[in-house]
């Protein structure tokens, strides 16, 4: 596999596999000093980052790093990443999903259901971190602010966070289990059988202007 | 005081008028406190401003500054037609039965013997028809039509609530609310003390302010007793120690006043100042000024003063008339004064008239500044921008500054307000170049005394003849002055009773200025001071609190003059018998054989009292005065005087006589009396005043005090501010005839308008702290707009009410 | 700064008990500010100073009383003054001693991340350990009072430390030393609860008739209480709330949050775990290559 096949499909373009894992590295990082200091049995994690002032200072910048970088790949992703009425049918035969029934499910695109959905979901988590992170910003920005107003953001900044590390787990869980889709992140290709098996409208869409060999 | 600070917790109500204990007496208010906790004292607070006081007061009242005469007039009238005074007190120990002489006549808000010309009086009638046997003659029924208390009532008549509401401004109903608080200590078992300080001294009639409450204090049977009294707060720390040293320019030390240019002879000087009982069998204590006037000119110039030159009497300066601040300033002004030190003063910041001031200073050949601090004055010269706005190049006085050190490092006394000398010790070394004032006085002294050595001159001697033993010439020490001004014997002293028994050897120090003889055998710097530091060693130095009574008469804390004695006229606590008349609060009692109990008697205590002595013993009647005989310049009964800038330009009490608009026998030196604004011109109504936070112009150099409070505000109210359109923290322009500052505006509910005689009075609040120089933000001196005129006796410059106007800056 | 003689029951972001053993068996402490015997005079704020080492900027004047104009890292007490007009007409100046309140159920320690940055006393005293410091600001958040204040200059949190440091060698804090007027003591709570029930019946004896203290349960009482001329309402002393708590929001995200986000996040993960242990992963076979070419050699 570590040779790229000639029919192989492009389904990421480096550009944009970059942008993905400046973003992972990124919420990767946000997601360690921000449950360093959401629990304090993680508080240890702020020594990855020189100690607890070091991590105050770097998660909010990180933060904002994260979600300038997020907005390319918004910017590359968003088009394919719109619910389609198939897309119901899918989420309602989740169970074939998890059970590897492909076979059962209507077509899927670039991108399947589930996909979409933690894409949305990212979307929406970052909106509200950014927006809750700003008020909790004791650095710069909470002195204009009202007392509670930063509560509630603090409340909320920690529900989006959970709610987005959550929807993570499930995204790098959805990678490893679905054989091959790390190779199509990491190295930019799938095979035609992946790309069939799991994103047949996609398949049919990419190797309409393939020319036969 | 006539108390002392601990006394007030025995307090049954606490007047706190002309002054503002909480603001600038935080300490000392400690008493008010633990007479309202611990007493169920009540706290009534009178000022044209809502203070920090008032903020803790049961009973508030404002008042227009500058009327607490007519206040204090009505409160008397009030107590004398309701009979709320303590009769047998009053009878007894005041002379309300003295029958005065038939010339005293009072019209037209004038007494007798007015001169219009000399604003002055001759005060011949003022005085007490004295009978063929040399005594006073008296009417105990007070009957009499001419006896105090006829003359008192009739006086005060005037002075009825609704015309004391039109002149004061104070609402009728929280006034008779107040009055009948007070009244209610006129019982022999409730008291109430006064608490005043410069609220009532710096005005045209601070000195009749201050009587009117002492009269109100006799009256109620207040004076003398634990918990009452007529309490002066004193405003340095030092002041009282001042006024006792006779740092006045007309005073020698313990309150013997300097002779005066008639006074040439030395029998005549020392005969008007040793006064003979005017009733029979009264003490009379000054009766003792040769033993005190002796003893002090062997203090200061030991054998040169003998019984042959009349112990010196010669060296004395004999005045031709007063020397006070206002009259130094304005001679200064004139160009007859060449030289200056001005020695921990700051008189560009602290006496009125800034522009009087500076242009006064500029006419010196030289000034000499002695301070810890880079004060205003030092600085009177250099252009500070539109704080001190002046032409350098046209000024050439030379300025010396000689840094000191201050008086936590150096040791020495303090006397506090009440009357306690207490020695404090060094905390820290002065810094750089610092010298204490010791030193730097002893260095001009043995200076001049070399010079006058050398070249000779009119009259070296009082100069050359001083005494000056100290071990280190150029650096005398704390204790050697002590020992000087508390006394001790030159000769071994003999008991007048049997000359074989020696009292006292030559020496020693001085037990008390009991032991004080005429005939110079004993030296006392301060008669008041004497035994201080007595034989037993430095008495100043007791720190022991022991309250065996638990009044807080603790007799061995410190010491306090005179005698250790606490409370003043203490004789009058007891009734004619001698029993106390609150026994729970007993200072002393006669048991029988002598007088003693919690306080050192203010009374010969051996003294039955079946024989009729009084307790007023340093008056020659023995009792109280209501009548103030000739002893005050404007008149025996304090009589309401506008202040010289009146923003009613006529006195509402004495309408029509234009020669009693304000006090007829304040001195008004003619420039001064241009620089007066009208109310015109200047339509609000000015008060200056301390805050908490700072002290005059020295905190202001100190980072802590700089933090709490840093930069210059006056104080409006919201009616005022909403009139010219000002909100809080803008700057508003303060206009007086003389100058103008600008500051903050503090907009507030604490000053109200007033409503005066139908009019509608606005009050300003002018803090007097801040100045060009120092840590603090940099501000307008608020000397710039008070007027320069003072108290008709004391000569204290009214800064308490004078006018301005107040505009958006 | 951990002071050997006081000891810590509880510690900023802990999950295990402190040390038990010892506890303050003769009382905690309180300060108790009577505002109705305060005169505002600021000696406290200057001791305060003086005390702590701290210097706060000269200001300037805005027009009131209040100087400096706020709490910060460098003022951790200030007066605050109230004009209020009461019902009669009649003016009250109510003055009041800022700081912090030392609540029993201190919001601060709740809400700080930063394991030991904030401590609780046996003695009842919070103190901020500001080397735990990390700068968060979550303190603030979870304050009732509006006490901490971070620091511009290092980023650290400050407040009133109760003079922790004095109280350990039997000292009464600096601005109770230095209060002129007795307005602020010091001592057992229990002692100073009693001493609160003499000012208010000497207060209700002058006509206050809601003279009382402030010790407000909402947080479980506070080490650091209030006589009030009116009790009824706290808010006329320049805010102070009347009922004061942790905010639920606090509560909630400092409290149940923690632990339950932290579970699901585990157990999401544990769900993939299994499902891979159970199902297995998807892949993609031959026949799936195979299909692939099918489709695209039917292609025209």
């Amino acid at each position: 596999m570590s040779l790229r096949k000639s029919d192989a499909i492009v389904r990421y373009t480096a550009p944009t596999r970059i942008n993905h894992w400046i973003v992972a590295i990124s919420f990767v990082l946000l997601a360690l000093s921000g449950l360093a200091l959401f629990h304090p049995a993680l508080f240890w994690l702020t020594n990855l980052f020189g100690g607890g002032p070091w991590t105050r200072i770097l998660h909010p910048f990180i933060g904002v790093f994260m979600v300038a970088a997020f907005i390319f790949l918004w910017a590359t992703v968003h088009r394919d990443n719109s619910m389609q009425p198939r897309d119901w049918i899918w989420i309602r035969k989740i169970r074939d999903v998890v059970e590897n029934r492909e076979e059962n499910l209507p077509e899927v695109g670039r991108y399947n259901a589930g996909q979409k959905l933690l894409f949305l979901v990212i979307v929406f988590c970052l909106i509200g971190l950014l927006l809750s992170g700003i008020v909790i910003w004791r650095s710069y920005f909470s002195v204009f602010f009202p007392i509670d107003l930063i509560r509630f953001s603090s409340l909320l900044h920690a529900f989006c966070a959970f709610v987005l590390i959550c929807a993570i787990i499930v995204h790098i869980y959805a990678a490893l289990w679905v054989k091959g889709s790390i190779r199509a992140m990491t190295r930019g290709w799938v095979s035609p059988g992946w790309a069939w098996k799991h994103h047949r409208g996609w398949f049919r869409e990419v190797t309409k202007s393939v020319p036969q060999k | 005081m006539t108390n002392h600070w601990v006394d007030i917790k025995n307090a049954d109500v606490v007047l706190v008028m002309g002054g503002n204990a909480a603001e600038a007496h935080p300490c000392g208010f400690k008493w008010v406190t633990e007479a309202k906790a611990h007493n169920k004292a009540k706290l009534i607070v009178v000022d044209p401003r809502f203070t920090r006081s008032a903020s803790v007061a049961d009973y508030y009242a404002p008042i227009r500054p500058g009327t607490d005469i007519a206040f204090l007039g009505g409160l008397i009238n009030y107590l004398l037609t309701n009979d709320k005074i303590q009769r047998e007190y009053v009878v007894n120990y005041t002379d309300l039965s003295f029958i005065v002489k038939e010339e005293f006549a009072f019209t037209d808000g004038l007494y007798s013997g007015y001169s219009a010309d000399k604003h002055s009086y001759d005060k011949s009638s003022w005085d007490y028809e004295v009978g063929a046997d040399g005594y006073a003659q008296v009417d105990p029924t007070l009957k009499h039509p001419r006896c105090v208390y006829t003359l008192l009532k009739q006086h005060y008549a005037r002075y009825v609530p609704e015309m004391v509401e039109r002149v004061c401004g104070t609402p009728k109903e929280r006034m008779l609310q107040i009055w009948e608080t007070i009244a209610s200590t006129a019982t022999p078992t409730r008291a109430m003390t006064i608490m005043y300080a410069l609220g009532w001294t710096q005005h045209s009639t601070g000195s009749q302010m201050i009587r009117a409450g002492a009269m109100v204090q006799l009256l109620l049977g207040n004076i003398g007793v634990a918990g009452g009294g007529m309490n002066a707060l004193r405003g340095h720390s030092n002041i009282q120690g001042l006024t006792d040293l006779g740092l006045l320019s007309n005073q020698l030390p313990g309150y013997i006043s300097l002779p005066s240019e008639g006074e040439q002879e030395y029998a005549k000087y020392l005969a008007a100042r040793t006064l003979k009982p005017l009733r029979p069998n009264q003490l009379s204590y000054w009766q003792n000024t040769p033993k005190f006037f002796v003893s002090l000119m062997k203090a200061w110039w030991g054998d040169a003063a003998s019984a042959q030159n009349n112990w010196a009497y010669d060296y004395l300066p004999k005045l031709d008339k007063l020397y006070d601040m206002l009259q130094v300033y304005e001679l200064m002004h004139q160009g007859k004064v060449n030289g200056y030190i001005a020695q921990g003063f700051n008189p560009l910041a602290a006496a009125p008239n800034k522009a009087k001031m500076t242009a006064a200073l500029a006419k010196l050949k030289f000034l000499i500044i002695m301070d810890p601090l880079a004060t205003e004055t030092s600085e009177f010269w250099r252009n500070h921008g539109e704080l001190n706005d002046v032409d350098s190049s046209k000024i050439q006085t030379e300025v010396f500054r000689l840094p000191t050190t201050c008086f936590a490092e150096e040791e020495g006394t303090l006397v506090s307000s009440a009357r306690w000398l207490q020695w404090h010790w060094k905390g820290a070394s002065g810094p750089g170049e610092a010298r204490s004032d010791l030193q730097i006085m002893a260095g001009i002294f043995t200076r001049m005394r070399s010079m006058y050595a050398k070249e000779g001159g009119a009259f070296p001697d009082p100069i050359l003849n001083l005494t000056w033993k100290y071990a280190q010439v150029e650096s005398p020490s704390p204790e050697e002055l002590a020992r000087e001004y508390t006394g001790n014997a030159l000769k071994d002293l003999a008991d007048p009773k049997d000359p074989t028994k020696i009292t006292r050897k030559a020496g020693e120090q001085l037990a008390g200025f009991a032991e004080l003889r005429d005939d110079g055998s004993t030296q006392s710097g301060c008669w008041i001071f004497c035994g201080a530091w007595g034989p037993a060693g430095n008495l100043m130095a007791r720190r022991d609190n022991t309250d065996p009574t638990g009044i807080g008469q603790t007799l061995n804390w410190a010491w306090s003059w005179p005698a250790n004695r606490r409370v003043l006229y203490n004789r009058a606590s007891c009734d004619a018998a001698g029993k106390p008349y609150d026994a729970s609060r007993a200072l002393i009692s006669w048991n029988g054989r002598a007088w003693g109990g919690a306080d050192v008697p203010d009374f010969k205590v051996d003294e039955n009292p079946a024989g009729g002595m009084n307790p007023f013993i340093m008056n020659p009647e023995g009792v109280a005065r209501l009548f103030a005989r000739a002893n005050m310049a404007e008149g025996p009964f304090p009589e309401h005087y506008e202040p010289f800038e009146t923003p009613l330009g006529y006195n509402p009490l004495n309408p029509g006589q234009s020669q009693a608009i304000n006090n007829p026998a304040a001195r008004v030196f003619p420039d001064d009396r241009a620089a007066f604004g009208k109310a015109a011109q200047f339509p609000h109504v000015a008060t200056t005043y301390r805050l908490t936070e700072h002290f005059h112009f020295w905190t202001t150099h100190a980072r802590l005090n700089a933090i709490i409070q840093p930069q210059k505000f006056v104080e409006i109210g919201e009616t005022l501010a909403r009139e010219i359109g000002v909100t809080t923290g803008e700057t508003v322009k303060v206009s007086s005839n003389r100058g103008y500052i600008k500051a903050v505006a503090m907009v507030t509910k604490r000053i109200r308008p007033l409503k005066v005689d139908g009019k509608v009075l606005h009050t300003v609040g002018v803090p007097l702290h801040w100045g060009f120089m120092g840590t603090a933000v940099p501000g307008f001196l608020t000397n710039t707009l008070t007027p320069s005129v003072g108290d008709a006796n004391s000569q204290t410059p009214e800064f308490k009410a004078f006018l301005v106007k107040v505009e958006k800056a | 700064m951990a002071l050997q003689s006081l000891d810590i029951i509880r510690r900023s972001a802990t999950t295990l008990p402190e040390p038990e053993a010892r506890h303050a068996y003769t009382g905690q402490v309180a300060k108790l500010i009577d505002t109705t015997k305060c005169i505002g005079c600021k000696a406290c704020q200057v001791a305060c100073m003086e005390w702590n080492d701290l210097r706060d900027t000269v200001g300037t004047c805005t027009g009131h009383f209040e100087n400096p104009h706020d709490l910060s890292e460098a003022s951790w007490t200030l007066m605050r003054y109230t004009e209020y007009e009461n019902p009669k007409g009649d003016l009250e100046w109510l003055i009041r001693k800022d700081g912090c309140m030392h609540c029993e159920d201190p919001g601060c320690l709740k809400a700080c991340p930063s394991p030991g940055a904030i401590v609780q006393y046996a003695n009842g005293i919070v103190d901020f350990h500001e080397e735990n410091c990390i700068g968060c600001g979550y303190c603030v958040t979870g304050c009732p009072f509006d006490i901490p204040r971070i620091s511009k200059k290092d980023k650290k949190a400050y407040k009133c430390t109760l003079c922790s440091d004095r109280v350990a060698v039997g000292l009464e804090p600096a601005c109770v030393k230095s209060c002129p007027t007795g307005a602020i003591v010091f001592g057992t709570k229990e002692d100073m609860r009693r001493h609160a029930d003499e000012r208010i019946e000497d207060l209700k004896s002058r006509g206050f008739d809601q003279a009382g203290l402030y010790d407000p349960a909402g947080v479980a009482g506070t080490h650091v209480m209030y006589v009030l001329h009116h009790a009824d309402q706290p808010g006329l002393y320049s805010g102070l709330p009347e009922k004061p708590r942790i905010s639920p929001m606090v509560r909630l995200w400092k409290g149940s949050a923690k632990p339950l986000a932290l579970f699901a996040m585990v157990a999401t993960a544990a769900v993939g775990f299994f499902h891979y242990m159970g199902i297995g992963p998807n892949e993609t076979d031959e026949s799936d290559e195979e299909a692939a070419r099918r489709e695209l050699e039917k292609r025209p």
